[in-house]
């Protein structure tokens, strides 16, 4: 996985709470048995004014002009800025791969639903979650005629703002640990190998029902 | 004062305590745990990445009989004989036969009796056991919570974890207790509490929290029953529910396939009976809920907590005073063509859909066929479909003629699988159809592109699809 450490980034502003993962990447698109290609399908329903399909090219598809991340102001954010309980639904990790391959970096919201939290992680999407006063700041600013552009220091665990204002995060110290050293958790697990045999065995002896 | 509730808190734990320490590998000083995971379900849709990740890594499952897969997902519900006529769900579906070829793992393939929604299959089969830690690529793996299990829905990149190291890296979560105290009135169900809890918490109610149900009304219910309040435990945001284990859990599991027999069923079941929170165990957080003030429930809106009883009206945006909640609730009248103060009872159907991980079971297809027992479905509606949990759901359905009763009333009687839970398959809905539905989400575009879905329970599906729109169960 490629590191993080510093990014930053024009902030696209999607005024909803409750995202769910079924919006963010409609299930038609989840018989992909690959990794990559989701990017152009991303929000699909809300983003094309026809019904997407797997292998329709989306070059020529008419495009919702009411949808923000239609709006030309924000053709290159890669900051997603949102409401509460982002990524509610389904454990598809589609949605933080489409999310990814479109170019978002960084997600900001007052809260994000477990499982999308987690698999954000995992693909070097960096969620951030925000107190809900500082997220009208940030969004009041992010709808004005110009967008704005947000640094992240992953490292310092602070957000700089536009106006200067620094706002500090929290980031549980094993995914920062991760993201910014872009490591491969599985082969981090199989460092404890022996201990997880050793339990392994154990477990057997007292549950062996269970084997 | 304050040593004697430490000490009570050290002595005493909750189920969910339990159940996390017994599985813990070992902690990292920041309090990260690896989680030992006893059962692994795999289905089409979220592990060839996976598989081809272990691959691309050259390594092997870390212990193949851990797993159990199973397509449901993709999988068509008629004529299953000539295969899936969809080319890119058809190479879905075999990637998935291909992968349990090369790894060893044990799969009920698309054609055999066994097949099913994961989620009913594994406990239908013994897989699930009181006690076991159990993941799938899959947000309502929560359903397994329902047997004393600590269960919970993890993404691609987990399950290519899991399966290389049998461990998944977690943080414990805080833990909620939700008591439905007395009992419940006639006529209303397991999804009645679920989604009565969701309209009260909320979607995010949950998150950061292993919930336990508890409660006399809890206890009263099945472990059919128990599986639909777990499965929507994800619906109200929180990483797993679990009920403590008794004799109606014992009882369910006793004779299954892959349960224990002999001496070490007797062993199992001793280390089962300690599977409930002790008395005095304090829980972060506690909510009581009255089992006789719930009424049969009907979603309204785009997300599952847009909830109300079906004797009610549909809300007013205009009464809400957060405005970012008013502005979804504006935007989901909008999605369902509904009007602010509509009774429940006034809103028509096309379809019905019975069936899904949350009401697939054979006690849910009893409850439907109950009510659809000599009556006959509404000309108005479009179709009406039952689409069973399993290979094995159905089978015993058409023992007990539930079949007959469906088709002689009008529903079609399908093969099992998720069908237009999530419409990955053909069974979908059309642009502005409505659908009451024994699923659990009614999220924008879920069962189909401006396909309106409302949640319901079994009984309730079938009495809106004899009917033509929603009515009270109990007054049929």
């Amino acid at each position: 996985m490629e590191k993080f450490t510093k990014f930053s980034g024009i902030v696209v502003p999607m005024d909803r709470s409750n995202v769910d993962t079924d919006a963010i990447i409609p299930k038609q698109f989840l018989k992909s048995i690959k990794r990559s290609g989701f990017g152009p399908n991303l929000f699909d329903e809300w983003r094309y004014l026809d019904q997407g399909e797997p292998d329709k090219d989306c070059s020529g598809r008419p495009l919702n002009p009411s949808f923000v991340l239609n709006d030309p102001r924000y053709r290159n954010a890669t900051i997603l800025l949102t409401r509460a309980n982002f990524g509610c639904g389904s454990s598809r990790e589609h949605a933080p791969w489409a999310l990814a391959d479109y170019g978002f970096k960084v997600i900001l919201a007052p809260s994000f639903a477990d499982i999308f939290f987690n698999n954000c992680f995992k693909n070097g999407i960096l969620p951030i979650v925000l107190k809900e006063e500082t997220a009208d700041n940030i969004f009041s600013a992010a709808t004005q005629e110009i967008p704005i552009e947000l640094s992240v220091d992953l490292q310092s665990q602070q957000l700089l703002l536009p106006s200067g204002e620094t706002i500090s995060f929290d980031v549980d110290p094993f995914r920062k640990h991760c993201l910014l050293e872009g490591l491969d958790d599985i082969g981090l697990t199989l460092q404890h190998r022996d201990q997880i045999r050793a339990f392994e065995e154990r477990r057997r002896n007292a549950a062996p029902w269970v084997f | 004062m304050f040593r004697s509730q430490t000490d009570r808190a050290m002595s005493t734990k909750t189920l969910y305590d339990k159940l996390w320490e017994d599985h813990l590998v070992r902690t990292d000083e920041d309090g990260t745990g690896l989680l030992y995971i006893d059962r692994h379900l795999v289905h089409e849709v979220t592990s060839p990445q996976a598989f081809e990740g272990l691959r691309m890594a050259q390594r092997q499952p870390w212990r193949s009989n851990a797993v159990i897969a199973t397509p449901d997902h993709n999988v068509p519900t008629t004529n299953r004989a000539s295969g899936i006529a969809d080319p890119v769900a058809r190479v879905q579906v075999e990637t998935l036969d291909r992968n349990c070829a090369e790894f060893g793992i044990t799969e009920f393939g698309m054609n055999d009796s066994r097949q099913g929604v994961v989620h009913v299959v594994g406990p239908e089969q013994g897989l699930i056991l009181p006690g076991m830690t159990v993941v799938c690529g899959d947000s309502h793996t929560s359903t397994h919570g329902a047997l004393g299990a600590l269960a919970f829905g993890i993404g691609t990149s987990e399950v290519e974890h899991v399966l290389a190291t049998q461990c998944l890296i977690q943080k414990k979560s805080k833990s909620m207790r939700i008591s439905i105290d007395g009992e419940l009135g006639v006529g209303v169900t397991a999804k009645d509490i679920v989604l009565a809890i969701i309209g009260e918490i909320g979607t995010a109610g949950g998150t950061g929290y292993v919930i336990e149900f508890a409660g006399d009304a809890i206890r009263a219910l099945s472990m059919e029953g128990r599986m639909t309040v777990c499965n929507m435990t994800i619906e109200a945001g929180a990483r797993a529910g679990v009920v403590a284990v008794d004799e109606t859990t014992i009882e369910y599991v006793k004779g299954r396939p892959h349960a224990p027999v002999g001496e070490v069923w007797n062993e199992a079941v001793r280390f089962w009976q300690k599977l409930h929170t002790d008395d005095g165990a304090v829980f972060d957080r506690e909510i009581h809920i009255d089992a006789a003030g719930i009424a049969p429930q009907v979603t309204w809106g785009t997300s599952p907590e847009m909830v109300v009883s079906v004797l009610d009206r549909v809300p007013d945006p205009a009464q809400e005073t957060d405005l970012t909640r008013a502005e979804g609730m504006h935007r989901a009248l909008e999605y369902m063509g509904l009007q602010a103060g509509t009774p429940i009872r006034d809103i028509s159907v096309d379809l019905v859909f019975i069936g899904s991980c949350t009401n697939g079971r054979i006690e849910d297809l009893r409850a439907a066929a109950a009510v659809a027992r000599g009556r006959k479905v509404s000309d108005k509606l479009v179709q009406a479909l039952v689409v069973p949990g399993s290979g094995l759901v159905k089978e015993q359905a058409e023992k007990e003629g539930l079949d007959r009763i469906f088709i002689e009333a009008g529903f079609e009687w399908r093969e099992p699988g998720c069908s237009m839970c999530l419409a990955m398959n053909a069974d979908q809905l059309k642009p502005g159809q409505r659908c009451a539905s024994t699923s659990n989400r009614n999220f924008e575009g879920r069962q189909g592109k401006d396909g309106r879905t409302h949640l319901v329970g079994p009984a309730m599906a079938a009495a809106a699809a004899i009917s033509g729109h929603f009515v009270d169960v109990r007054e049929l």
